[in-house]
């Protein structure tokens, strides 16, 4: 037991804490309580951020949709250098449209380009953006990536490497930018009401576009047209590979389409997400009613290019549109894709994934339907021609500029390093040819894999 | 000493390997092949253009026995793969000029 005066002091000193806590807690209560509008500005701020980010990883993951869309639909001696090609045209262009691209992009320009901000060196204040820099610039250099990666589908299985990586730097640099300023980074394209919400026309088409220069140049693979004018199928080599590519290209759209409002605020996100899902399904249920009619049976390949179909032809419009003229837009580009495969076989345009089909003719489709079925203008909502007129006029504008431009590229690369592999290479494989590897080793030759086999000398024996 | 080649339906290759068993075959070699003989093949359609595929997928098992024991390992065989329909297979005898064991060396007849 403390004696009484230990007991005076302790109670002293609980007085003295006392009154020290209630001085702090009375200065603190001096001080003015943070400002509920700014704290709330630096919430909206924070929603926006994290939706544009979530939105860009989603589209980034479509690189891998693409990847497995393309080696499933190509053959197995290929698939290293298609995984190579897929992976490296978003290394390379996530570089080059840091480095030159986004500022061609969205950098202070006129009405055809922009030319400020090279290297990122710049706030970009002239966008008046409301999330960070780095937030914007992510979610579109996975835009650009996803142009850019189009376009190994309808070159594959006999395209060099090297060529390709020339070509993929381009498309980043110049050709997409430039396309991505008329229409989204204040350019022509803007001033005239033109409407590509989420790139029905900037993205897809212009890859689709490139895809196509890329295949004529090239020519066809080798045994797949016969003098006679008929057709030999070269057969994928891993249907389920194709099919989990489209399943993630869909999920991926979920960024790609409602990521384009730019804002979590924005709550047309949720309706976009429908009219994108629609007309998926749509272009899916389509593809499969028209093919099962045309050849008999529900045709597996050409079902899962009218997903891609519909998803490619809903993405001018999805904030535009409602989601019964979703499903239309949707369930006619599934037709069309169809048609359009067949078409660019007959005239021995060899497109071995269906890129140009779905991309650029979808594409296209997607921009003009806009024209037709937008709530406020379009021609069946009593607005005139006048936005049809506008979209056609996009859509020609960028298909001669991507199309020319694509195919002096393509032409130039051929003149000089050239673009095609040997005959022999073809045949062979690119794997073996390009990469000096195999995909499937197992399945190469007995020798190879063998060599993975443990070799009874090296345990000692 | 005869290598007797069965090529048969893969459906049937369990009820043959058992048929072997019952009749006390040592051993056998299986692998799968591709042919066709008077079965006809099927029509494929890939996005859009058809074709034909004639070859059809077999198994093709190869016996090494004596030779008063081929009658025999032939009737066992048909019984198990035969349905009737086209396409059941085909057996072939062959010669065998010699045989060893690698484990021990022993030769002819004594390597089955």
């Amino acid at each position: 037991m403390r004696n009484p005066v230990q007991k005076l002091v302790l109670a002293l000193a609980w007085v003295g804490v006392l009154a020290c806590l209630l001085f702090v807690q009375g200065v603190q209560a001096e001080e003015a309580p943070a400002d509920p509008t700014a704290a709330i500005g630096e919430i909206k701020v924070a929603l926006d951020t994290v939706w544009v980010l979530l939105a860009a990883f989603l589209v980034f993951f479509m690189q891998a949709g693409f990847a497995m869309l393309e080696a499933g639909l190509t053959r197995s001696k290929n698939t290293g250098n298609i995984v190579m090609k897929n992976l490296m045209d978003f290394a390379v262009g996530s570089i080059i449209y840091w480095a030159v691209g986004f500022a061609l992009m969205f950098g202070v320009g006129n009405g055809f380009i922009g030319h400020t901000g090279f290297f990122l060196r710049d706030t970009f204040a002239h966008l008046g953006l409301a999330i960070p820099l780095d937030a914007f610039w992510i979610f579109q250099v996975v835009f650009a990536g996803t142009a850019a990666t189009i376009v190994s589908g309808a070159m594959a299985e006999r395209t060099k490497f090297g060529a390709y990586l020339i070509y993929s730097a381009a498309i980043s640099a110049v050709i997409y930018p430039v396309v991505g300023h008329w229409a989204w980074g204040g350019g022509w394209l803007s001033k005239i009401g033109f409407i590509d919400f989420a790139g029905s026309t900037v993205v897809h088409s212009v890859g689709g576009w490139a895809a196509l220069a890329g295949a004529i140049v090239l020519g066809p693979r080798l045994g797949k047209y016969n003098k006679d004018g008929t057709i030999n199928p070269i057969p994928g080599h891993s249907i389920l590979s194709a099919a989990l590519g489209v399943f993630i290209l869909w999920f991926g759209w979920f960024g790609f389409n409602p990521g384009s409002t730019v804002s979590a605020l924005n709550l047309s996100i949720a309706s976009i997400a429908v009219t994108t899902n629609l007309a998926a399904a749509a272009g899916a249920c389509l593809a499969l009613i028209l093919t099962w009619l045309k050849y008999g049976r529900p045709d597996v390949s050409m079902t899962l290019n009218g997903t891609l179909a519909g998803l490619v032809g809903i993405t001018a419009g999805c904030a535009a549109v409602t989601s019964g003229a979703a499903i239309l837009i949707g369930a006619a580009a599934g037709i069309l894709v169809v048609f359009a495969v067949e078409f660019f076989d007959r005239i021995k345009v060899d497109d071995p994934v269906g890129a140009i089909s779905v991309h650029a003719v979808c594409g296209a489709f997607g921009t003009l339907a806009v024209g037709l079925f937008a709530k406020e203008g379009g021609l069946f909502y009593g607005g005139g021609f006048e936005l049809l007129l506008t979209q056609a006029t996009g859509v020609a504008t960028v298909f001669a500029w991507t199309f020319g431009l694509a195919l002096l590229l393509f032409l130039a690369i051929k003149a000089t390093v050239g673009l095609r592999v040997t005959e022999k290479e073809e045949l062979e494989g690119l794997d073996l040819g390009e990469h000096g590897m195999s995909a499937y080793p197992e399945q190469v030759d007995m020798e190879r894999s063998l060599a993975g086999v443990v070799r009874v000398e090296a345990l000692g024996r | 000493m005869k290598k007797v080649e069965c090529i048969i339906r893969p459906s049937h290759f369990n009820a043959v390997k058992d048929a072997l068993a019952s009749i006390d075959v040592q051993g056998m070699t299986v692998t799968q092949v591709m042919g066709f003989g008077k079965q006809k093949g099927h029509t494929e359609m890939y996005r859009g253009s058809e074709f034909q595929v004639n070859l059809l997928p077999k198994i093709k098992i190869e016996v090494i026995v004596k030779d008063q024991h081929v009658a025999q390992l032939v009737d066992v065989v048909s019984k198990a793969a035969r349905t009737g329909e086209v396409g059941d297979g085909k057996i072939f005898v062959y010669d065998v000029v010699d045989g060893y064991r690698i484990r021990t060396g022993e030769q002819g007849e004594a390597a089955i």
